[in-house]
């Protein structure tokens, strides 16, 4: 049997913000996540891939970091979000890895950043369970379609899987429902 | 004419003395006396301007200060740029020019925090600033600047999201040769605004019943991360600040109304929950980072 191609390209757009400096004050992480957001509402594909990117942000501090990360992930994980959206953080350093810790785990949340050395990493609030399968997908970079329904291994990991797919921090094509890892969907959808 | 005596030591315990000073109402012209003024730290400062503005708020004019002009305090109240915050608050009898001054040890003067536009300066000003002070002098890791300046802005908002009046910041270095042996980091920021008490009067009251005050106040604030917003993100602010500050082996301590409430380090012997302090206006934060011993490392 021989992998189906599918151009994830055609169905997930990828774009980029960019931030700059010093993300300090509630006020101004509103801005930024208001502006990320009229950014997303411009985009005409069915589902997006936002690369946020922090590697000239110099500081961050919780108060941005609630508005520009969690609420931003918040917004589009409930059952009203505006559209279907994915977030990955890039160039995170030591300096943002606090605050955006501290948020994610106030609301019990995840998402995957890559490091300034292009190592992607699952942040927040996890587990050990979920943090082994989620390494797992991204190592492999995809699992394949799961049979009628169910997902691959062990009840326990096809439950896990689901947990990570409703966070966001994995995406399920849902043409071929294959699971794949958001590093692999931003290589795909690189312009 | 009311003359409120200045101590000659004057750091963030000035709240408490002004406080019992300030006790009444007093129709009489208030002159701060502080010609015995020797030294001051950041804490005192802002101790200074908010007991002037209590007393310009409250009497709709200006109290006088005066200060021995020749003190060298005086100087270092000028590096400070102590006077121009003062000036809109205080008849001056004194004010020394701002000379240029090579010290590295102000880490930030005087600034007065009314705005996030005013936050962002400080917050880019300590970045400049900063690092030679927390590497060289307490020895703390490069990645201090930055977990300083997180400090620095959350503590700034706090005047602007709670006391919904305008407040200073001040820092600086200073050796502590007889109470610690070590040179220290010392942060102060204070309002003259509703305080936690009132700010979350609204939201709170209720559920402490009978025991409300601004010692419950405090504890919901500082311990249990309380705020007047709804929103289940805020108040995260004080409690990673007492993480990064307890990281330091550093002391913080919020003074509001009548009460204080501390994280209190080995070194210290200040009680964690002070109550009945003669009523102050506002809220003042207060932070000490100790420099690191050689065998820290």
């Amino acid at each position: 049997m021989h992998p189906v191609s599918i151009d994830v390209g055609r169905l997930v757009r990828r774009n980029v913000a960019s931030l700059y400096s010093s993300l300090v004050t509630r006020p101004t992480g509103q801005a930024v996540r208001l502006a990320i957001e009229n950014l997303l509402a411009e985009e005409t594909g069915p589902v997006s891939l936002s690369v946020i990117d922090l590697s000239q942000v110099t500081v961050m501090d919780f108060s941005c970091a609630d508005e520009v990360v969690a609420k931003l992930l918040l917004r589009f994980l409930t059952d009203e979000r505006p559209r279907e959206a994915y977030f990955l953080f890039r160039g995170v350093r030591e300096l943002h890895r606090d605050p955006m810790e501290a948020v994610l785990e106030r609301h019990a949340l995840a998402a995957v950043a890559e490091t300034r050395t292009g190592v992607f990493e699952l942040l927040g609030q996890v587990g050990a369970e979920g943090m082994r399968v989620w390494a797992e997908v991204e190592a492999r970079e995809r699992i394949p379609r799961p049979k009628e329904g169910v997902l691959p291994g062990e009840p326990r990991t096809s439950m896990v899987l689901r947990d990570l797919l409703r966070r966001r921090v994995l995406f399920q094509n849902p043409a071929t429902l294959e699971i794949q890892s958001l590093s692999s969907l931003l290589r795909e959808t690189a312009p | 004419m009311q003359i409120i005596p200045v101590p000659g030591t004057l750091d963030s315990s000035g709240f408490d003395h002004f406080a019992r000073e300030l006790q009444g109402d007093s129709e009489e012209k208030v002159l701060f006396d502080a010609r015995h003024l020797r030294w001051v730290d950041p804490g005192g400062i802002v101790a200074l301007l908010s007991a002037g503005r209590v007393v310009r708020e409250g009497q709709g004019r200006r109290p006088r200060l005066q200060l021995l002009e020749s003190a060298e305090v005086a100087t270092y109240l000028a590096r400070m740029r102590f006077f121009e915050a003062a000036e809109e608050i205080f008849e001056l009898e004194t004010r020394p020019s701002r000379r240029s001054w090579s010290s590295s040890d102000v880490l930030l003067e005087v600034t007065p925090i009314a705005t996030n536009t005013d936050i962002h300066a400080v917050v880019d000003r300590v970045q400049e600033q900063a690092g030679a002070i927390l590497s060289r002098t307490l020895r703390y890791p490069p990645s201090a600047v930055v977990q300083f300046s997180v400090i620095l802005s959350e503590v700034c908002q706090n005047i602007i999201e709670h006391a919904e009046a305008q407040g200073w910041v001040a820092a600086q270095v200073y050796t502590w040769a007889k109470r610690l042996g070590r040179q220290v980091l010392i942060l102060s920021v204070a309002d003259v605004g509703q305080g936690f008490r009132g700010s979350l009067a609204d939201s709170q009251a209720a559920r402490f019943g009978d025991r409300w005050g601004d010692a419950t106040a405090l504890e919901a604030a500082f311990i249990h991360g309380l705020t007047r917003f709804p929103d289940s993100g805020r108040g995260q602010g004080i409690q990673q600040i007492r993480k990064q500050v307890n990281r330091w082996e550093g002391a913080i301590s919020i003074r509001s109304g009548t009460a204080r409430i501390a994280d209190v380090p080995a070194w210290d012997d200040a009680p964690p929950l002070e109550e009945n302090l003669p009523p102050f206006p506002g809220a003042q934060i207060h932070i000490t980072l100790p420099a690191r011993r050689p065998d820290d490392d």
